[in-house]
């Protein structure tokens, strides 16, 4: 266990390496970086300072190596169009988009799991093909779509519900949180629904799917003969069985999350890290696009070696395989 | 033979399902409209001088104030929501199609080689879309435009918007078509035809493309499918964060984007008639492409 859990941490490191080369290559080579710090009034001679002093002109390898040093030190330079920090400017977007994906998620697992057990074990059911009709609908209408729907109906119509930013927060520490305000949870529920809908499809699907492969097995059928009672036969024989491609969709799920989240946000106009990363590239703002890929992958890299740990919690199979 | 009972399978299965049969009428419909927008169009939208602004914001015909000769109404321009909407789709099916088209010729190219030679060039392949496939298409997509934007020179970007916009979005969807490429060409590759015309020392490129091709293109045919319905999801999610096609030629995406803007307002239509389009024309693609996933794959059925 300890081998396979080193070995993924290895794999990690060389995925973020991976995605750090990718962000220096955006820095280093889509447009000049002096053209952007500087002025039209900038002298050439003071160009090339400049050069010489950010270490422009070091080989290509030295200039990677001083990249990724700086990123672990958290030093993340500075973006060309605020002329702030970018890793302040990231870290005060963070708690919004992680809030908002965290909601989604659990929104998409709740509504997704029972819809997904309920539809494969009634497969001639009227109710599994309305859902079934339903869930292509919902892969089909674009996340905006829905956005501005609810917007319509629960903002606009009805008048219920707020339609852009995040309420009301409360500051805890460096970290702004809409989880302990009324007015956070309204300002989160339109949004929240709205990303959880298309990974709620694919949770419900893939569910399904797993859930009549095991109920196909030998072992459902040895347990059905046996006559143990259906309800224990099917949450606890065959949904334990299905939970280990699931944990594997929640790890892919959760880069999804992330990414549609720049399309929520844009809608709803939520102050998260896709809104920021939209801005950057619509003015060009390339530290803060290489940034936004860098902290993006941590995050991912991060829950897929959670999700790993998780397998081994989960399935016995995988820790006696370690000891033979 | 195979092919001709696999066809009347799949009219038999289509006249069975009423479902599939309006998807496919009303994706003929709008792709028909779009092809021949310009002949049916009323105006053309990109001239200016065929529209007027004392048309403005009329309502479509059913409703009070509606003009017989706007039948789904004009938007604040005085532009007639028909010949916009038509011309929107025609816009977001070329790109579409093209998208699609790039990536099948890419993914298929590539997943068929790395199937064929195995050994190191298809795990370098295979890297490469292990790595593309944690990053969702969107964001490859809006990466590729966002490089785009700050390697082109400015006077370019705006002629060559639609070409970046296809092939960010060509990028991003690779990677599926390779993957099942591969994996059925491994099968295909233990097959007697294909080691027959290997030992007849066939070149590779002709083993490749004319014997084990045509034995998989049934998988590939569901992917294109499935992907020109993403395709034209990524554009009009693209368009509408402003980041795809600018407002002067209007994909549908754009249309939901600049009829967001009415969306506090009265005017119902300039937002939701490009919408219900959009939705109506991605559906009844994705419906036909599970029902050809369940044509070529009869062990869902």
């Amino acid at each position: 266990m300890v081998y396979f859990i080193a070995k993924r941490l290895i794999q990690s490191v060389f995925v973020m390496l991976a995605v750090a080369f990718l962000a220096f290559s955006l820095f280093r080579f889509v447009g000049d970086p002096i053209t952007q710090m500087t002025g039209v009034e900038t002298s050439v001679a003071d160009q090339d300072r400049l050069r010489e002093e950010l270490g422009l002109n070091d080989p290509f390898a030295y200039q990677f190596a001083r990249f990724t040093g700086d990123l672990l030190k958290g030093d993340f330079g500075f973006s060309y169009r605020t002329r702030q920090p970018v890793a302040e400017m990231i870290a005060t977007r963070i708690p919004a988009t992680l809030e908002l994906g965290i909601v989604a998620l659990i929104i998409s697992l709740v509504v997704g799991i029972p819809a997904g057990v309920y539809t494969a074990l009634r497969p001639r059911g009227i109710a599994t093909q309305a859902i079934l009709m339903a869930t292509l609908v919902g892969v089909s209408i674009p996340t905006f779509v829905i956005g501005i729907m609810l917007i319509f109906f629960f903002g606009v119509q009805l008048g219920w519900l707020p339609t852009f930013g995040r309420g009301g927060t409360v500051k805890l520490g460096g970290w702004e949180t809409s989880f302990l305000t009324i007015d956070g949870w309204r300002a989160l529920i339109l949004p929240a629904f709205t990303l959880g809908v298309y990974q709620l499809t694919l949770t419900m699907r893939l569910v399904r799917a797993e859930m009549m492969e095991v109920m196909r097995s030998d072992y459902i059928r040895f347990a059905t003969a046996r006559g143990v009672p259906m309800n224990r036969l099917y949450f606890k024989h065959a949904l334990a069985n299905t939970m280990v491609p699931v944990i594997t969709i929640i790890g892919l799920q959760f880069g999804g999350v992330i990414a549609f989240s720049i399309v929520t946000e844009s809608v709803f106009q939520w102050p998260g890290m896709g809104l920021l990363f939209l801005e950057s590239i619509r003015f060009v703002d390339i530290p803060v696009m290489g940034v936004y890929l860098v902290v993006i992958a941590f995050f991912f890299v991060l829950v897929n070696l959670i999700v790993d740990m998780l397998y081994v919690l989960i399935d016995p199979r995988l820790r006696i395989r370690d000891v033979s | 033979m195979l092919a001709f009972i696999k066809r009347y399978e799949g009219l038999w299965l289509f006249t069975r399902s009423p479902a599939v049969i309006i998807a496919a009428i009303v994706a003929l419909v709008i792709i028909i409209g779009a092809v021949f927008a310009p002949w049916i169009a009323p105006i053309n939208p990109y001239d200016l001088s065929s529209f007027s602004l004392t048309d403005g914001l009329l309502p479509p015909v059913w409703e009070e104030f509606g003009s017989e000769e706007f039948l789904l109404g004009t938007d604040d321009q005085g532009r007639d929501m028909i010949s916009s909407i038509l011309y929107g789709a025609r816009l977001s099916l070329i790109i579409g199609v093209c998208a699609m088209t790039i990536a099948t010729v890419l993914g298929v190219g590539l997943g068929l080689a790395a199937g064929y030679f195995g050994g190191r060039f298809d795990a370098i392949v295979m890297r490469i879309a292990d790595i593309q496939l944690a990053l969702p298409a969107i964001l490859t997509a809006l990466l590729i435009d966002g490089i785009a934007r700050g390697v082109l020179p400015p006077e370019m970007q705006q002629n060559l918007r639609v070409t970046v916009l296809t092939i960010a979005i060509a990028l991003s969807l690779w990677v599926n078509f390779a993957r099942t490429a591969r994996a059925s060409t491994f099968v295909q590759m233990n097959k007697e035809y294909v080691q027959a015309a290997l030992m007849q020392g066939q070149h590779p490129l002709r083993v490749m493309f004319v014997h084990i091709l045509p034995n998989i293109l049934g998988p590939l045919l569901v992917i294109m499918t499935v992907d020109l319905a993403s395709a034209i999801l990524l554009e009009a999610t693209l368009s509408f964060l402003g980041i795809g096609l600018p407002a002067d030629s209007p994909s549908l995406g754009t249309l939901i984007r600049i009829g967001m803007q009415f969306l506090l307002s009265g005017e119902w239509w300039i937002l939701w008639i490009p919408t219900l389009f959009l939705v109506a024309l991605v559906v009844s693609i994705n419906v036909l492409g599970d029902f050809l996933r369940d044509v070529f794959n009869p062990r869902l059925r």
